[in-house]
């Protein structure tokens, strides 16, 4: 352990009152590759949190496993202090952890609109024998549509919502999906990258949103390469590099912090790290 | 005349309806949920040889018999599913088509006081005969052959209906939605692995109607009918007419059955008689049963290249997968 006279806390000690989220010693090796050895993480509820570190810090990885797409080597995690290690993906969906995909997954042969309301739960119709009597599902259906119209006029969407999904542009794909990820009524909602290749004056619009979410009660975690963004919109900021978690702390304590500033630049210490877009130079790496 | 005639008899006969079956079956697991069953002929087959055996063999009554096969196919889709569903598309593929030949082989070589080696189950019929209202020909039909047909057509028919009811709705979508990518339906929260289950069942059950069908149709059942021919073939008439359409599997089979009737009715025009039409270099009457396939492979090859979506396909889908 490094010394620790530095601002941020150090990753080890808990501090945050009642988190919505929180995990001790998770491990993911591939191969010799220790992509993931979080010892101790907490996310804030009610707050949005940003996972920063460069690229191949094991931040999908982490999103992975937390999210049951991928399996621990060791490791235990809690989701409203309930233990969801190891929960099969479709479970932590439903406990209300949805989560996004930083090579975005949307459905390219259902319409945009169809694509919003696969994602609403408890439908009735998705029930073999009640999806055979209209009747019985509806009238959910209807409710289900309103609200999906809603978010993607939010997400300005509307004008799409009968285009096949694959037919839209990069950035907007990454908006419905975010869209989609909504429609669950997630109480914790994490984002791989939102909002890469989203143009700028959309992007504004968006964190506008996502502060929203915040004042909604929904907690926020997302990972992010852009430092103003970071600074801007995010109340808690947890920094992993080489699988590691570094630091976490408020974005000033973290952007302070000596250790941060090492991962990200290496030498060049002395240079803002705000100023710093692309975080490394190293080879775009994509987990699933 | 006579050759269109019997295109048009092929086209609606008893073949083309098991084989309509069949497709039906793998419409839903194939072409709206995207599982690569490569074994649908071992569907057919426990299907026909569970109902086949429970008659001939138990003395059991119709419909308990019919039970008996509903629940054997079903059984069959619940152990290759169970151990393959959660891995890659590929699995399946490999464990469906092995099991389809083991099953095949398995109803020519073992027990043979029940399954009666090559020679099949026969003796089954009585039951479904007795109750046929027709006696006489109709459509030139012979009146048995008719019976089935009518109660196949019935069948597809229904299964049909079922289908257009069940892919309109949320669990419909939710198993296209699946064909496209499993990893987004999951981070939504649904049982990809449950779905996929279901579908592989339902598509099992229509293909062992087929089977019945078949059965019927020949009054026996034999270990060779239900060889991997068979799947391809359902797999080429699902194509041709377009996967995850309802009426895809119903014109792929009747055009199909149909043209290669046609075809080897006029190949067989062409080549009668002591000074053929067609030189005996070229073609022989014996030739015709092989060179029929190829005609309708070539065909299909020019489908795929002109049409890929099959016949009742929407183009615009395909030409997503190229973004
Ligand atoms: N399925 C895999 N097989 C082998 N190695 C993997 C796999 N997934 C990730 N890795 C490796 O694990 C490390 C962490 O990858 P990860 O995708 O989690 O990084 P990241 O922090 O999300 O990076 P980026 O900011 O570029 O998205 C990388 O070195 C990567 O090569
Ligand atoms: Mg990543």
């Amino acid at each position: 352990m490094p010394d620790k006279t530095e601002l941020a806390q150090d990753p080890a000690k808990p501090s945050i009152d009642d988190p919505i989220l929180v995990a001790d010693n998770v491990t993911r090796t591939f191969g010799g590759l220790k992509a993931v050895d979080v010892e101790h993480v907490e996310i804030p509820r009610g707050k949005i949190t940003a996972l920063i570190g460069p690229n191949g810090a094991g931040k999908t990885t982490f999103f992975n496993l937390l999210t049951g797409f991928d399996e621990a080597d060791t490791g235990t995690w809690t989701f409203n202090g309930r233990s969801i290690a190891n929960t099969p993906a479709h479970k932590v969906a439903r406990l209300g952890m949805v989560r996004t995909f930083q090579l975005t997954k949307v459905l390219s042969k259902l319409s945009v609109l169809e694509n919003m309301r696969l994602a609403a739960t408890g439908q009735k119709g998705e029930k073999f024998f009640s999806a055979l009597f209209s009747g019985l599902w509806s009238g959910q259906e209807k409710a289900n549509t309103e609200r999906a119209r809603e978010l993607l006029a939010r997400f300005k969407l509307d004008a799409k919502e009968d285009d096949f999904a694959g037919s839209l542009s990069g950035g907007q794909r990454k908006l419905l999906e975010m869209a989609r990820a909504l429609m669950v009524e997630p109480e914790l909602v994490m984002l791989d990258e939102p909002m890469a290749g989203v143009n700028p004056a959309l992007k504004q619009s968006l964190l506008g949103h996502v502060k929203s979410l915040r004042e909604d009660g929904m907690t926020v975690l997302f990972v992010e390469h852009d430092m103003d963004m970071v600074r801007d919109i995010s109340d808690h900021v947890i920094v992993m590099a080489q699988g590691k978690v570094i630091a976490q702390g408020t974005p000033d304590q973290v952007m302070g912090d000596q250790r941060v500033i090492d991962a990200y630049l290496g030498e060049h210490h002395d240079t803002d790290i705000t100023q710093e877009r692309d975080p490394s130079a190293a080879p775009e790496t994509e987990a699933r | 005349m006579d050759t269109i005639e019997s295109a048009l008899r092929a086209a609606i006969g008893i073949q083309a309806v098991y084989f309509c079956l069949a497709a039906i079956g793998l419409n839903v697991q194939f072409g709206y949920a995207g599982l690569l069953n490569f074994g649908q002929a071992g569907f057919l087959a426990v299907g026909a040889y569970a109902f086949a055996v429970s008659v001939a063999s138990f003395d059991l009554p119709f419909f308990v018999a019919i039970f008996v096969g509903l629940a054997a196919t079903a059984l069959l889709a619940l152990i290759l599913g169970i151990p393959t569903l959660r891995l890659r598309a590929d699995y399946l593929a490999i464990a469906t088509i092995a099991a389809a030949e083991v099953i095949r082989l398995f109803f020519g070589a073992s027990f043979k006081d029940y399954f009666n080696g090559r020679d099949g189950v026969s003796q089954f019929s009585t039951a479904f005969q007795e109750a046929n209202p027709f006696s006489g020909p109709v459509l030139g039909f012979r009146p048995d052959d008719f019976w089935v047909m009518v109660v196949g057509w019935t069948l597809v028919l229904l299964s049909s209906l079922l289908l257009l009811l069940l892919m309109r709705s949320p669990w419909g979508r939710v198993l296209k939605a699946i064909r496209e990518d499993e990893e987004a339906v999951r981070s939504l929260g649904k049982n990809v692995y449950s779905y996929k289950m279901q579908a592989l069942v339902l598509g099992g059950l229509i293909g062992c109607l087929g089977g019945f069908i078949l059965a019927f149709g020949q009054n026996s059942v034999q270990p060779d009918n239900f060889s991997s021919d068979l799947t391809f073939i359902v797999y080429t008439m699902l194509i041709l007419g377009g996967a995850a359409r309802i009426f895809g599997p119903i014109f792929g089979a009747v055009v199909f059955w149909g043209s290669l009737s046609l075809i080897s009715g006029i190949l067989g025009d062409l080549t009668a008689g002591d000074n053929p039409i067609l030189p005996t270099w070229l073609i022989t009457d014996q030739q015709i049963g092989s060179v029929r396939f190829m005609i309708v492979g070539i065909a299909l090859i020019l489908l795929m290249i002109f049409r890929p979506q099959g016949v009742f396909g929407d183009r615009k889908e395909i030409a997503l997968d190229a973004r």
